[in-house]
């Protein structure tokens, strides 16, 4: 599934980026990879962009950009 | 005293990392901000001594890798290529290791001298992280050093650090990360052509070479093509065959394959001991507890607000007592040099010229350190991203970036701003194209400048509904710089949007060191830059509106009126009644005489000039005499209005007589009131802005775009306006 399909405080284990390019390099740099658990925080005032925990950090991605995340669904105690 | 041992390093580290704390507690004061060479970003320095060592510290930019993406990157990565810095001080986010150490691993890889500056271990304690330094150090292969940049606690030891391994060895050897069979093999293939060839291995490692064409890195394959086609094509061969098998047995990319085996790299390094959590669980952090509110649905965006809207007052209240006062020193220097010097040409180029122009540059310099103090306390304190994050949505949707809304509030998106703030305030944005199509727009914004100009006009024609018409201006200011953002970033600036990815960093105080030292960068750097071209072509377009001046008949037909007027006056008595009416005249004489010189100089004759094109708005030789003064400052306008009527000195606060005289005047309808408002809202920023364009865009190019773009927009408005208005007779 998709990582914009996550709701609000669930979670997911990213298991694959299907993007090259800039964006691509960008969401490998701030450690959108493989194996990664990713909590989905919150959205901004109007849905867009979503607020996202990940290896200790805070970060924030546009819903279009989401969607190039493969996550599968994980626990939600993490 | 002995001679100082030399020493250089540079400073690398993810954004957030504190490596600018840690730049400025080292070098203080002593700190020099320039550019790197062709492009916009900063380039810092300074120098500090440490026993008997002089070290030079370059503070590179923030950076979470070193590919060829942004400029960012590449200036980092280029610097420490061609400038071989004794040691790189990496500074590492204790609180966020995993990612902070993706940017390290890369450094291990070139194979460059370094030390790791593990910093704000402080912030990772109180979270329960507990980080063993020698076993990541051991484990890693340099030296890392414990440190708080804030308080300065552990800095001796990085000093030590440091001295240590520039004395050890030039030599480093890169370390070898595995990235997985078949790019190993690939690797393994390519390093011999490489290192047989000499492709570019003066400069970098082959291993790491051989890397960057895996990721297809478009700096590395253009100097490699460059020095040695044949070769460069045999390695993209390789390249093309493994990227080839990896797409049809995991679906993948040969970049994502190195991104996963560096973040498997650091993660094994993390859980041979090196991080221990004392306390785990999904305990809240107090970042995330003010986020919770801050970002809130509903209570998110009214706090916004408010803390913009507390940051503009703070700016344009707080700032008007020091404008002011500055203010009255020219006025006082202007009335000296009245009195000292003899009425000629000298004077008036001291007077409306230097110290005019002094006061142009000077005036914005108490907005310029308010406005950046405000929003480096937004900034440092994490609070800047925040608003990035709730505005995104709309300002992505003109093809901008949330952080463009701090340059168009502070531009007059609150009636009232400046644009030289403003444009200088796109700094914070890290998009390339999205910050140009910032600084293009935000002088479209109502500024503090345009307001008075508004409020006469909008007073003389619209005195019924002048609330409502002021709210107008500031909405479809809004409206006009959102939409031509738009188009320019679907023709001269389109392109992909830069991606949203970023950082919502933690919350943290600022320090006032840093608030200060950002604070008087930024006001020096305005002075020292853009003051000097600033004072210049005020003098410029002071001559423009100065010469040629009158020529000997016409100044003689004044002369002699003023004479036959000053003759009668002697001969009366002082009580007589027609003595008030004789000055009353000499006065009008004068302020004919004004009217002749100005209809006379370059730009009354540019004006005069224009009348057949300006027509089409509805435009007269006196508006467009008073637009080409706009440009020194839109303020300016009103005093030139007078002027060309021969109203004499026209003030902003006392414009009454001019209002009554536009009025009169039959040229005059609300028709062309609003083609001339619509015009000096949008047409050519001041030259003030002009120049901070051309300095933050990095080119003059720009700043001449600006100033056609803008202009030709405003006039094909205020035609538009002025046609319609008059076809459907509403110019009464």
């Amino acid at each position: 599934m998709k990582l914009r399909a996550l709701h609000k405080g669930e979670s997911g284990i990213i298991t694959a980026v299907q993007i090259r390019g800039s964006l691509g390099h960008r969401l490998r740099e701030m450690g959108f990879v493989p194996g990664t658990l990713v909590t989905v925080e919150g959205r901004a005032p109007l849905r867009d962009p979503v607020r996202l925990r990940m290896k200790g950090q805070v970060i924030t991605l546009r819903k279009g950009e989401a969607d190039h995340i493969e996550v599968q669904r994980g626990e939600n105690d993490a | 005293m002995t001679e100082k041992k030399k020493l250089s390093i540079a400073l690398a580290g993810n954004p957030n990392s504190g490596k600018t704390t840690l730049f400025n507690r080292l070098t203080g004061a002593r700190q020099h901000v320039g550019n790197y060479p062709g492009v916009t970003v900063e380039k810092k320095e300074g120098v500090f001594t440490y026993e008997d060592w002089e070290i030079k510290v370059t503070d590179l930019p923030g950076t979470y890798s070193l590919s060829a993406y942004s400029v960012e990157e590449l200036v980092a990565r280029d610097f420490i290529i061609n400038e071989r810095p004794d040691v790189v001080v990496d500074i590492v986010d204790a609180s966020n290791l995993e990612r902070n150490l993706y940017l390290s691993c890369q450094f291990l890889e070139l194979g460059v001298p370094m030390v790791i500056a593990l910093n704000m271990v402080d912030v990772a304690e109180s979270r329960g992280i507990e980080i063993d330094a020698d076993r990541l150090a051991s484990l890693l292969g340099v030296e890392v050093v414990p440190i708080v940049a804030r308080t300065g606690t552990g800095l001796d030891k990085l000093f030590q650090a440091i001295v240590r391994t520039a004395a050890a060895s030039k030599t480093v050897h890169p370390v070898l990360l595995r990235y997985g069979s078949d790019l190993d093999e690939a690797i393994r293939e390519m390093i011999p052509l490489i290192e047989k060839g000499n492709l570019l291995t003066d400069l970098y490692p082959a291993r790491w070479i051989a890397l960057k064409f895996l990721e297809h890195d478009e700096q590395i394959l253009a100097k490699a093509q460059e020095q040695n086609p044949e070769l460069s094509r045999q390695l993209l061969a390789i390249c093309e065959q493994v990227t080839q098998h990896l797409q049809q047995t995991m679906e993948v990319y040969p970049e994502s394959v190195i991104a996963d085996h560096r973040y498997g790299y650091i993660k094994s390094i993390l859980h041979q001991g090196v991080v221990r959590e004392k306390f785990v669980g999904d305990r809240l952090y107090t970042s995330d507890r003010i986020d919770k509110v801050v970002t809130h649905r509903v209570l998110g965006p009214l706090i916004m607000a408010g803390i913009l809207y507390g940051l503009y007052t703070f700016t344009f209240n707080f700032s008007t007592t020091l404008v002011d006062i500055l203010a009255d020193l020219f006025t006082l220097a202007s009335h000296w040099v009245d009195m000292v010097l003899a009425d000629g040409p000298l004077k008036s180029l001291i007077i409306s010229g230097v110290i005019d122009g002094m006061g142009g540059v000077l005036g914005f310099v108490p907005i310029i350190m308010f406005m950046f103090f405000g929003i480096a306390v937004l900034e440092d304190s994490g609070y800047l991203a925040r608003v990035a994050f709730m505005m995104d949505r709309i300002f992505h949707f003109f093809g901008l970036h949330g952080s463009s809304v701090m340059p168009f509030i502070v531009s007059g998106g609150i009636a009232g701003g400046c644009a030289v703030p403003g444009v200088m305030a796109t700094r914070t944005l890290r998009s390339p194209k999205e910050r140009m199509a910032t600084l293009l727009t935000v002088p479209f914004m109502n500024c503090g400048a345009k307001l008075p100009v508004l409020t006469l006009l909008i007073g003389a024609f619209f005195s019924a509904h002048q609330a409502r018409y002021m709210f107008l201006a500031t909405l479809a200011a809004w409206i006009v710089a959102l939409v031509a953002a738009k188009f320019l970033r679907m023709t001269v600036l389109r392109g992909e949007s830069t991606p949203f990815v970023m950082e919502l960093p933690p919350y943290r105080f600022p320090t006032i060191r840093g608030l200060v030292i950002h604070t008087w960068e930024r006001t020096w750097q305005y002075v020292k830059k853009a003051g000097t071209v600033i004072l210049g072509i005020s003098i410029l377009l002071w001559a423009m509106m100065t010469y040629p001046g009158l020529d000997a008949e016409q100044q003689k037909k004044f002369t002699d009126q003023r004479v036959r007027i000053e003759q009668q006056l002697h001969t009366l008595p002082d009580e007589a009644p027609a003595v008030a009416e004789l000055q009353r005249a000499l006065v009008a004489v004068h302020q004919q005489e004004s009217e002749a010189r100005l209809r006379n100089s370059l730009a009354g004759r540019i004006g005069t000039a224009l009348e057949s094109i300006s027509g089409l708005a509805g435009f007269d030789w006196r508006t467009n005499i008073a637009l080409v003064g706009g440009f020194a400052a839109k303020e300016v306008i009103i005093s030139t209005l007078g002027t060309a009527y021969s109203l004499g000195e026209v003030d902003g606060d006392e414009n009454t007589s001019l209002q009554e005289r536009l009025q009169a005047d039959p040229h005059w309808n609300p028709v062309v009131a609003l083609s001339v408002l619509a015009f000096i809202m949008f047409y050519a920023p001041c030259f003030v802005t002009i120049v901070c364009i051309a300095r933050e865009a990095g080119s003059w190019k720009w700043a001449f775009f600006s100033m056609g773009f803008n202009t030709l927009f405003a006039f094909l408005l205020s035609v538009a306006i002025y046609q319609i208005g008059m076809l459907l007779g509403l110019g009464g």
